[in-house]
């Protein structure tokens, strides 16, 4: 259990300093996520869900996206390399959290 | 009755007649198709009585035009508009429509294409409940108009249309003429027109025009289209006009005793009842009926939104819950577009697949008026649902017998269940509204501006207003407003031909105009730039509506597809955006409304920025004019 969290948090560590979450930010935009999750990854009912931020777990993410189970177009690696997905990642965990929506008077009639 | 065309009456008014002119072969049709009036003495009776000193007058006018009967007949049938693109295959009924008629019952509505002229009258329908008249060439108007009369026999709307034809070669203008002029003109559009005919006398004009009134107002409602040649139009009939058939709609069919007995025995018993409504509500009575069957059984509602079928904010209303139809143990589907569609995924992989998403046993109940009449060449009849029981006939007047059937059969006991069930429905409702604002959240102040945002910042300027969403009502509007009237939507093209919202929602508004309802749109620019000439429309003719355009630069659904088939091949989405995408240049839509005459404002990138644009758009559209808001969305 123990060497699982140090393993765990060594690939996170590994991970923070690889992936850049501006390139992300423009990847997201240039190999089409946007199309069906918007450019802020904030998801549409009709075509593709809220991806960030708070992701799902890195290896959960690059297995949906190489093999969809539903009916999200797949891509594979030669489409967007495995670093790029990091950056994408990178990008979906960098967006900030919403104002509450109680918060929010537009959403409160 | 013999067809009094033009030739025909041409040769009477020679005074010559059918004898002689047998016994004459050698008239020439110069000779024969010298201008005269059936009431006017013959040449020769002329000649006669001046002595022969004085020269053949031509005459050159005439009174009662067949268009008179015609425009008589529109009136019969309460016609409020026409909506038409002017063609000369039909200027005798133009001209009847506006001089004879006083262009009152119906009005002519000026439009700039006939693809909006139809897509107008569709609207208007949905508002109204009955249709309005559309003129077109039976030629190349007919052949502009023919998607739009596709979204309405796919939608179940009702459209009136009449085409202008010159059916008798002989009479025929050299030149244009012919080119507009067609054997069958019906033909191109019979596959998607309820009825059609091509009167040959004013008589035959006046009863097949009632008839195709009660076709088209027949339960499934469609188009109808009727052939007014040129000639009927044009000559006159100093006789007395025909008799104009006494209109009566037929009763729309209820399903029979027997089967709805059942259906409310499977409703009753079922522990997991749901209820899909497809275009259930042609009238407030629809929504009403299906309210009273909902709430007693405490039943969920999945509205598929191709009418307003029931209120959103109602605690039954489940339309955001995924899992009921998985759950459910009866699914009664009302009007279904797409029952298989509903209780099936299907996934667009490689290799297409599909699958049953129900449970084993589930019953699965249709009460649709579309098994009573089927064409088949388009295939917008869907894949063939398998149901356990189908009742054809028209929903919303069944529903009434089926909610008293259900009340016969209730006991205490499945009261209590019943309670507990819309108990648990209540809080789930609350759940996903309060979901649904927590995801409208995320993305709030991005730009370009969210449709959850532009949804919220219009809902927010007219929900104490009387407003009727006129088009774009899924999505955001129907997850975070609180549609309540049968006329706050009317459900989407039905045949999902894009260029049918701006002119459809200007029909729709031109019906609401009466009823003093603020009419909003939520227009797509792909949809828009397809005729934007119906800008002009709304101007000329003071049609409040205002436009929040819903502006992602691209046709979005296609760039999907291209992203789809491009990741398929493995070659990257880079360049789904050729053939796509609307842009470079940036369409500036505020000034191509300006340049109609239309107020507007835009492009509008900032969510800052778009309540107060929208606030100065409504105080134009409270005056009577239409407006627009060009606004710069995500795609979604």
């Amino acid at each position: 259990m123990r060497l699982t969290v140090i393993l765990l948090a060594a690939a996170i560590g590994a991970f923070a300093q690889t992936s850049n979450a501006q390139n992300g930010r423009k990847l997201f935009a240039r190999v089409g996520c946007y199309q069906c999750h918007q450019y802020e990854a904030q998801g549409a009912a009709a075509t593709g869900p809220r991806l960030g931020p708070r992701p799902i777990p890195f290896a959960n993410f690059t297995k949906y996206v190489r093999q969809p189970t539903g009916q999200m177009p797949p891509y594979t690696a030669k489409v967007v390399k495995d670093a790029e997905l990091a950056d994408i990642y990178a990008f979906l965990q960098s967006l900030p959290e919403p104002r509450p929506a109680k918060d929010i008077p537009l959403l409160n009639q | 009755m013999s067809r009094p065309n033009r030739r025909n009456f041409l040769k009477g008014a020679a005074a010559t007649g059918a004898a002689a002119l047998v016994s004459t072969p050698q008239v020439s049709l110069a000779q024969e198709a010298k201008p005269a009036r059936a009431s006017a003495p013959s040449a020769a009776a002329r000649e006669a009585e001046s002595g022969g000193s004085a020269p053949a007058v031509e005459v050159l006018t005439a009174d009662r035009p067949g268009g008179d009967f015609m425009t008589d007949v529109l009136k019969s049938l309460g016609f409020e508009y026409v909506c038409a693109n002017p063609g000369s295959s039909f200027r005798g009924l133009h001209e009847s429509i506006i001089n004879y008629g006083g262009n009152r019952n119906p009005e002519f509505i000026t439009c700039c294409h006939e693809e909006s002229s139809v897509a107008m009258a569709h609207g208007y329908a949905k508002i109204e409940g009955k249709p309005a008249c559309v003129l077109a060439h039976g030629t190349v108007g007919l052949q502009h108009a023919a998607m739009a009369l596709y979204n309405a026999y796919c939608d179940r709307a009702p459209v009136y249309m009449i085409v202008g034809n010159a059916v008798d070669a002989a009479t025929r203008r050299p030149g244009v003429e012919w080119e507009h002029s067609v054997q069958d003109a019906a033909a191109m559009v019979r596959d998607f027109v309820k009825w059609d005919d091509l009167p040959a006398s004013l008589e035959h004009f006046g009863e097949s025009a009632v008839r195709a009134y009660k076709i088209a107002m027949t339960p499934p409602m469609m188009p109808v289209l009727l052939v007014a040649d040129l000639d009927l139009q044009e000559n006159p009939h100093p006789e007395a006009w025909p008799h104009i058939p006494k209109l009566t709609l037929a009763r729309p069919p209820q399903g029979d005793s027997g089967g709805v007995a059942e259906v409310a025995k499977l409703l009753v018993n079922a522990e997991n009842p749901v209820l899909i409504a497809g275009r259930v509500a042609r009238t407030a009575a629809g929504m009403k009926a299906l309210v009273e069957l909902a709430e007693t059984l405490q039943a969920p509602v999945i509205d598929q939104n191709e009418r307003m079928n029931f209120p959103s904010r109602h605690p039954l209303n489940q339309s955001s819950s995924r899992g009921l139809v998985a759950q459910a143990d009866v699914i009664v589907g009302l009007e279904l577009t797409d029952f298989w569609g509903t209780v099936n995924s299907f996934r667009d992989q490689l290799h297409k697949t599909s699958r049953r998403i129900t449970k084993p046993g589930a019953k699965l109940v249709s009460i649709t008026t579309g098994d009573l009449y089927i064409k088949s060449n388009y295939q917008d009849f869907e894949r063939y649902p398998e149901v356990d029981l189908a009742i054809a006939a028209d929903a919303e007047e069944t529903l009434p017998a089926l909610t008293e059937a259900v009340k016969r059969l209730l006991t205490a006991d499945r009261k209590r269940a019943f309670e507990e069930r819309g108990a648990k429905l209540a809080s789930a409702h609350q759940k996903a509204l309060e979901a649904a604002r927590v995801e409208a959240a995320y993305g709030w102040d991005a730009s370009p501006i969210s449709s959850a945002r532009m949804a919220a910042e219009l809902w927010a300027q007219i929900n104490k207003k009387d407003w009727s969403l006129v088009s774009g009502g899924g999505g955001w509007p129907a997850r975070l407003w609180s549609f309540d009237k049968h006329y706050q939507h009317i459900g989407g093209a039905g045949g999902a031909g894009v260029g049918y919202g701006a002119p459809a929602s200007l029909g729709a508004a031109l019906a609401n105009r009466k009823y003093g309802r603020l009419s909003v749109t939520i227009q797509n620019d792909g949809d828009l730039m397809y005729a934007p000439g119906i800008l002009w429309t709304a101007a000329h003719h003071k049609i409040p509506l205002l436009s929040v355009m819903h502006n992602n630069r691209a046709y979005h659904m296609e760039v999907m597809h291209l992203q789809r088939m491009a990741n398929r091949h493995q070659r990257g989405v880079e360049n789904a955006g050729i053939g796509t995408t609307l842009t470079d240049p940036n369409i500036d839509y505020a000034k191509v409304a300006q340049g109609m005459g239309v107020y507007a404002e835009g492009p509008i990138l900032e969510a800052k920025n778009l309540g107060p644009a929208i606030q100065r758009a409504l105080a134009v559209v409270e005056k009577g004019e239409p407006a627009l808001i060009d606004v710069v969305t995500q795609p979604r």
